[in-house]
């Protein structure tokens, strides 16, 4: 049985350096990932066919926080 | 089982965990991206309600976008989770220290000065060091630790050049003696669910997580809980971060935020906060 799901993962390549991303399987929508290799910060996206596409997350503001 | 939204503008680890809390708890979560949404302000709220829940958890980590989000869901009589006074008031580092100030709450001494001129006023009557931080921003950006007149000249020029106005609003605070941690709580309602001590890395003097800060556990201790729940409760109260010193005089708030991030808090503690943070919510749709 699986205890935690985020040990299942994917892979996709990461848009800017080519590297492996691993996605978590119960990935959603509006779910950041970051490339470990280029640091690259990516929001999953998840199409009306299921299939899982990054796009560049949005750059930090002055205003983020808690 | 009423609907309970969950605004936000990215999945972190935070949202994730809440999430997978409502899908423990069998709650019916309705996630809106406020990035792909608009929302219109003449409709009949019933409409807003019957779209967004009856019960709305802001966690965009844009403080603006969160606060005028928050400011149309509950004009149209959402309860949002935390509302839109607590929200501006914790937004803001002076509206927060006014509101202690005003309870009587322990927080170190703030002095705010509009100009270069009032800084340095300002600052022969804190000493030297002092703190220099924005009224609006988080996980310790822009906040100086102030030597001398010479650092201070040199913040203050740089910051004049940042057209941001809210950049010349200068909230200045004595630098207490401190150990190199501060405790961060967090509040649910009436209640203290947790506190982890959080210690500045090497080489760095701010504690936030954000900045590499780390994090144990903190015993929840009377004196503690008194001060923070009654800090809690003078910037209006729901699910809130209250940021505590040890000063020579005792426990000192010196923050409190509200669109809270508890991963950190979460490891040391292994306090189950986002299914708390839940079940909370689903109380305030049962009153």
């Amino acid at each position: 049985m699986k205890q935690d799901k985020e040990e299942y993962t994917f892979q996709i390549k990461c848009p800017e350096c080519d590297a492996d991303i691993e996605v978590p399987d119960d990935v959603i929508s509006g779910e950041i990932v970051s490339c470990p290799d280029c640091g690259m910060d990516y929001e999953a996206k998840i199409g009306a066919d299921g299939k899982v596409v990054l796009e560049q997350a949005e750059i930090e503001g002055e205003d983020w926080g808690e | 089982m009423s609907k309970i939204g969950l605004m936000f503008d990215r999945i972190r680890w935070d949202e994730k965990s809440l999430i997978r809390a409502a899908t423990k708890a069998g709650v019916d979560l309705n996630l809106v991206d406020s990035k792909t949404i608009y929302i219109d302000t003449s409709v009949n709220p019933e409409k807003i309600i019957a779209e967004y829940g009856e019960i709305v958890i802001q966690r965009c980590v844009s403080y603006f976008r969160g606060l005028h989000g928050t400011a149309i869901l509950e004009n149209s009589g959402i309860h949002v989770i935390n509302n839109f006074n607590v929200s501006l008031t914790c937004g803001n580092k002076l509206y927060t220290t006014l509101a202690l100030t005003k309870a009587g709450i322990p927080t170190p001494k703030t002095l705010v000065a509009f100009t270069e001129e009032g800084v340095y006023k300002a600052l022969e009557k804190l000493g030297y060091p002092a703190v220099l931080k924005p009224v609006i921003g988080s996980w310790g950006r822009l906040i100086a630790l102030v030597r001398d007149k010479d650092s201070a000249q040199a913040i203050v020029e740089s910051r004049e050049q940042m057209s941001n106005a809210l950049l010349q609003i200068y909230y200045l605070q004595e630098y207490v003696k401190r150990p190199p941690r501060d405790i961060r709580t967090l509040v649910i309602g009436d209640e203290v669910v947790a506190a982890s001590y959080r210690y500045s890395p090497e080489d760095e003097w701010r504690t936030n997580v954000a900045r590499g800060g780390t994090s144990e556990p903190c015993p929840i201790t009377n004196e503690l809980e008194n001060i923070v729940l009654k800090a809690a409760k003078a910037v209006g109260g729901g699910i809130l971060a209250v940021d505590c010193m040890e000063s020579p005089d005792g426990i000192m708030v010196h923050e409190i935020n509200s669109t809270v991030e508890f991963r950190g808090l979460y490891s040391a503690t292994k306090v189950d906060i986002p299914s708390k943070m839940i079940d909370y919510a689903v109380g305030v749709v049962k009153k």
